[in-house]
């Protein structure tokens, strides 16, 4: 749910990086944060365990510029990707404009990326929400690693309907803007949808 | 309560009436500062003495902190747990649900006590409740011709792209 507040003058919007543990989604908001002017970012929070898996939640607040004279911000999310954090994953998702999937490309993984999937439409429904009919885009991260699955097949699973797609080094940065400023686009075309 | 899927529009005129309510509860509950935060973890309007806190960090932890406890309380049959309380060695924090939607944040030190927070806080709830009723009225009352007064109705692809440049 976006939040537009007239008295300041902003607009803010919400973004949640979903994928299985370990694809990568922390290391997006990371390189994003490194990459980012300190005038354009807030402070980015990580609620992580000591060995530095995703907790509950990483959180970075990103000013982009305006749009009409409208401050427009992104708050970027992270869930936990592991398969028993689901209670927390369900309540980052509340409340959300915009959703980035970001993949394994590994072929070990693909089982893990498919539930993971999965798992996102079953808790978007959960809230009403049809994980097809609101800003999504899928990012095919870790290509600089071997034993990737073939594209077609990471297409055919995980991208059926064909909503904008990147492959990616979230380590080296490769594809982590292109993908942040696809979403922000829909989130922002979202916006002018249901402001007709 | 609000459908999550809608856009959350806050006018000047009720953010004057928020902030009146939450600058007489700094007064009345001798508090540092206080925030008044959505439960998606935007910041809705603060007082008091605000500059030494990242204010958007505090919003997205207090709206996390708020829904772990709220799944907390469904898993042992409980709506909400509407206040929390957490003591610190000097600056303590007072959380409290108003109106089922919004997240009031009072931080206080020795000058002021629990109590007092307790008590001023009631009263403050119950003045940001006829606020917010009013908000949910005006926006149920509106439903699609909000939009007449939504600043992206003319967005363009180029301003878009503006924001990346």
């Amino acid at each position: 749910m976006s939040f537009i507040n007239y008295a300041s003058r902003e607009i803010n919007c919400k973004i949640v990086y979903y994928g299985p543990g370990l694809c990568g989604k922390t290391t997006n908001l990371q390189y994003v944060y490194q990459k980012t002017a300190n005038e354009s970012k807030g402070k980015m929070i990580s609620l992580a365990t000591e060995s530095e898996r995703t907790l509950f939640f990483d959180f970075l607040p990103l000013a982009l510029g305006e749009v009409r004279g409208f401050k427009t911000r992104f708050h970027l999310y992270t869930v936990p990707g592991q398969v028993f954090y689901d209670a927390s994953r369900k309540l980052i998702l509340k409340g959300v404009d915009g959703i980035v999937f970001v993949a394994d490309s590994q072929e070990e993984r693909m089982d893990a990326n498919i539930e993971s999937l999965e798992n996102l439409k079953e808790n978007l429904e959960e809230q009403g929400y049809d994980l097809y009919k609101m800003p999504f885009v899928i990012q095919y991260n870790k290509q600089d690693l071997p034993n990737l699955s073939p594209i077609e097949e990471l297409q055919r699973f995980l991208n059926p309907t064909k909503v904008p797609e990147f492959k990616a080094c979230a380590m080296s940065g490769v594809g982590v803007f292109e993908t942040l400023k696809a979403i922000a686009k829909l989130v922002l075309l979202e916006l002018k949808k249901g402001a007709r | 309560m609000l459908n999550t899927q809608t856009t959350f529009v806050l006018y000047e005129e009720e953010v004057g009436k928020v902030k009146e309510v939450i600058d007489n509860l700094l007064d009345a509950s001798n508090a540092k500062s206080i925030y008044l935060v959505d439960k998606n973890g935007q910041m809705i309007a603060s007082t008091g003495n605000v500059a030494e806190i990242d204010a958007t960090s505090l919003a997205s932890l207090t709206a996390g902190n708020i829904a772990a406890t709220g799944g907390l309380a469904k898993l042992i049959g409980e709506k909400e747990f509407a206040i929390q309380f957490h003591e610190g060695e000097k600056d303590n924090i007072h959380i409290s649900i108003v109106s089922s939607r919004v997240i009031l944040v009072v931080i206080f030190d020795q000058r002021s006590s629990l109590g007092l927070v307790r008590l001023r806080v009631k009263k403050a709830s119950n003045a940001l409740t006829v606020i917010f009723d009013e908000i949910s009225a005006k926006e149920k009352a509106q439903g699609s011709t909000q939009g007449m007064a939504n600043p992206f109705a003319e967005i363009t692809d180029d301003d878009i792209d503006n924001l990346f440049s």
